[in-house]
């Protein structure tokens, strides 16, 4: 029995529909709401500003600090106890990895850039949620960047290989593998990787490439967002390009 | 906005607010919005003027406790996330969580909103559980009654999941059509006192000004369910009088326009 | 052979490429890798013959010498005064650089600037480590007495100041208030409680909208309708 057509009826490389949104948190510097599917992440930037604990603080460029949570009534089951889980903890941590290499903090030593990301809903790819809606974020307050940031879930569920798993093909009866992606955009190098489930290396590549179809589509979405944010009101202005 | 408390004070004083309010309206805009999260077995996000709020509810099966066997419960619990205001740090619920919380919890659980009785599925064994989560969002100002409203309206609009009959176990991914055992609507208002005048619905910087506020906790009848003091300054009975009166006016326009939002 | 990629007053996103080829250079807020510029922030395209520069849509305020800000009293120490200034960074007011007249060693310094006053202060010196140094003791510096203050984001003061100081004459003429602008996007005003409205929201209209052209002639409008 392959899995030959996926359960909600999507091509391979059909992402879930996707819907963001830049300034969404007023008293943040930045934020955004990113949703894929019905996976729902909602980003509040805060800095830069002064560290607390002092002792984080990096005297030669601010540093990035991620806060990712789950709202208690965000989970497919019963409700989640809130407070700092270890996957939680886990997730901040790799976001902040998968988006520091393109911030550049380095105009503001012994300061910090807080990401807070509150989910009030989840059916899988979560982290990549989180850290795409993180970026548009980070854009949206003024943070410099070098490029932007976009994650989505590949993998293979059975043999197929597909982009953005949602919750039902995650727990398939079957050899499955869910693998988080996040790809600076111009050059396609990998910021967020990570896998639960097996894969043969070949398979793997091949989720990679389609990675970089799949992140692309997430990208035009998080330039939307800022860009509807400064919408003209005649065209003056408009890109035609990209 | 920032400003010196002695602005805010001076122009209570006339009557006046920074943004040309009168002291006992609600700021713009008013949405309420259900069923804004499909995990959650009711839910709602609040918005008044720009405190943004959400509230979801989910319901467990457990075991009664032993003094109320053939009673479910509610809890209310509230996390005031950084990702509201700068001046909210990460952790555990700092007190003005847990007070918000708990005066909210006292307003549903003393009105006695929910029959916690018709929560009992078997007496000593088994019964619903209720909790209500409110994350704040967006701290613009009075949190506190925007939460109130957002708990009711995602108590309101809560559906039970389906229960398997056999095994007992809930499958939330399923929602059935009944409703909570809801009896009252409470909805928590809270009157500041502001250089002597008395004023409704803050700002950040307009509670900031506040010497004493009252939360007073009504349900439509007009019977009070909950009441908090707060700040320094001490109350008269007869301002306490005048708080109630208004604090219960504001609630039945609050009612109106949760009425309104759930009928479109 | 060079080709611009982009048009002046784009919106473009950080990453965004905005030229290709050596003959274009690298202005503010851009960087260039291999042959292409690309831009570092969210922001607006500005072309200055061959210098392509971006203008921040919003971003931190990023403390020089000169500056005048509004910053907030937080701590009282032997020397003089800490403020918090809407950054990461916290600022120094020696007593010296306080006032002209002379303080005597055991003066309480809380009464001239107590914990929590707002004041109009200047950067003498900004560190490495961004570490700021202020003086109060020019004229137009002085502790905020009254008014209110609005926050704006610091990419906005240039356009509210306008060419000039013409959109900010404009805003204080309207609405009959005293304003103050910080570089760090911190505005006082100081006027009727009307006149205060009219002009916060004059100054939130211009924040908003400030990526748009006509907006002289949108202000115009709007201060000139009756509060």
């Amino acid at each position: 029995m392959v899995y030959s057509k996926r359960v909600d009826g999507r091509k391979i490389d059909e992402l879930r529909p996707m819907e963001a949104k830049a300034g969404v948190v007023k008293n943040a510097n930045g934020s955004a709401s990113f949703k894929i599917g019905k996976t729902w992440a909602i980003a509040g930037v805060y800095g830069p500003r002064e560290v607390v604990p002092r002792f984080m603080a990096n005297p030669r460029h601010g540093i990035l600090r991620c806060h990712y949570t789950m709202m208690p009534f965000s989970g497919s089951g019963e409700r989640i106890k809130p407070g700092r889980s270890r996957r939680a903890q886990e997730i901040s941590m790799v976001m902040e990895q998968s988006l520091a290499p393109v911030v550049d903090l380095s105009a503001f030593p012994n300061s910090v850039v807080d990401i807070f990301v509150e989910l009030p809903q989840t059916d899988a790819g979560t982290r990549c949620a989180a850290i795409s809606a993180a970026c548009i974020a980070l854009a949206d307050a003024g943070i410099p960047m070098k490029d932007m940031i976009s994650s989505v879930a590949v993998g293979q569920v059975d043999g197929m290989v597909v982009a953005d798993l949602n919750y039902n093909e995650e727990a398939y009866p079957a050899i499955v593998s869910d693998i988080p992606v996040a790809m600076l955009h111009n050059t396609k190098e990998i910021t967020l990787l990570q896998m639960d489930g097996e894969i043969s290396k070949a398979d793997l590549i091949k989720a990679l490439e389609l990675a970089k179809v799949a992140t692309e589509k997430v990208y035009q979405l998080q330039v939307k967002a800022l860009k509807e944010k400064y919408a003209l009101e005649n065209n003056e202005g408009k890109n035609d390009s990209q | 906005m920032i400003v010196n408390k002695e602005t805010i004070a001076e122009l209570a004083k006339e009557n006046k607010r920074l943004d040309n309010r009168s002291l006992t309206e609600f700021r713009q805009p008013i949405l309420i919005n259900t069923n804004i999260s499909w995990t959650a077995e009711g839910s709602a996000r609040v918005q008044i003027g720009e405190t943004v709020v959400m509230a979801g509810v989910k319901l467990s099966i457990e075991k009664p406790y032993n003094d109320t066997s053939d009673e479910g419960g509610i809890m209310v619990n509230a996390e005031l996330s950084p990702i509201a205001s700068p001046e909210f740090e990460t952790g555990p619920p700092g007190i003005k969580a847990v007070e918000l919380a708990r005066v909210v919890d006292r307003g549903i659980r003393e009105a006695k909103a929910i029959d916690l009785k018709k929560l009992c599925i078997t007496p000593g064994e088994k019964a619903w559980f209720v909790i209500v989560d409110i994350i704040a969002l967006n701290d613009g100002g009075n949190l506190l009654d925007v939460a109130g409203l957002a708990a009711l309206a995602a108590l309101k609009t809560a559906k039970f999941p389906v229960v398997d009959p056999a095994t007992g176990a809930i499958d939330y991914k399923q929602k059935t059509d009944k409703s909570l055992p809801l009896t009252k609507e409470p909805l928590p208002i809270t009157i500041y006192k502001v250089n002597g005048v008395l004023m409704v619905d803050p700002t950040n910087e307009e509670e900031k000004a506040y010497e004493a506020r009252l939360t007073v906790g009504s349900d439509a009848k007009g019977t009070i369910s909950a009441l908090q003091k707060g700040g320094d300054v001490p109350l008269s009975i007869e301002e306490i009088g005048k708080m109630v009166d208004l604090a219960l006016e504001k609630a039945s326009f609050l009612r109106k326009e949760l009425t309104k939002a759930l009928k479109m | 052979m060079s080709e611009l990629l982009v048009q002046e007053r784009n919106v473009v996103v950080p990453g965004e490429a905005l030229a290709k080829g050596l003959d274009f250079l690298p202005g503010d807020n851009t960087y260039r890798e291999k042959d292409q510029i690309y831009s570092k922030v969210l922001g607006l395209v500005a072309v200055s013959g061959r210098v392509i520069k971006i203008m921040p849509l919003s971003g931190p305020y990023v403390p020089r010498t000169e500056d005048k800000i509004i910053a907030r009293v937080m701590d009282i120490t032997i020397s003089g005064w800490r403020f918090e200034t809407a950054t990461a960074y916290s600022a120094m007011l020696n007593v010296r650089d306080a006032t002209t007249r002379f303080v005597k060693k055991e003066e309480d310094l809380s009464q001239i600037l107590a914990i929590g006053d707002y004041a109009v202060v200047k950067i003498i010196n900004v560190t490495s480590q961004n570490l700021i140094d202020l003086t109060m003791k020019e004229p137009g510096l002085r502790k905020i007495t009254g008014g209110r203050i609005i926050s704006i984001n610091s990419q906005k003061v240039p356009r509210v100041i306008g060419r000039q100081g013409s959109m900010i004459s404009l805003i204080k003429d309207k609405t009959g208030c005293d304003i103050t602008v910080g570089q760090n996007g911190l505005i006082w005003i100081k006027g009727t409680p009307e006149g205060e409205l009219k002009a916060t929201q004059a100054i939130k209209l211009i924040e908003a909208k400030s990526h748009l052209e006509g907006l002289t002639e949108k202000m115009e409008q709007f201060l000139g309708e009756s509060a």
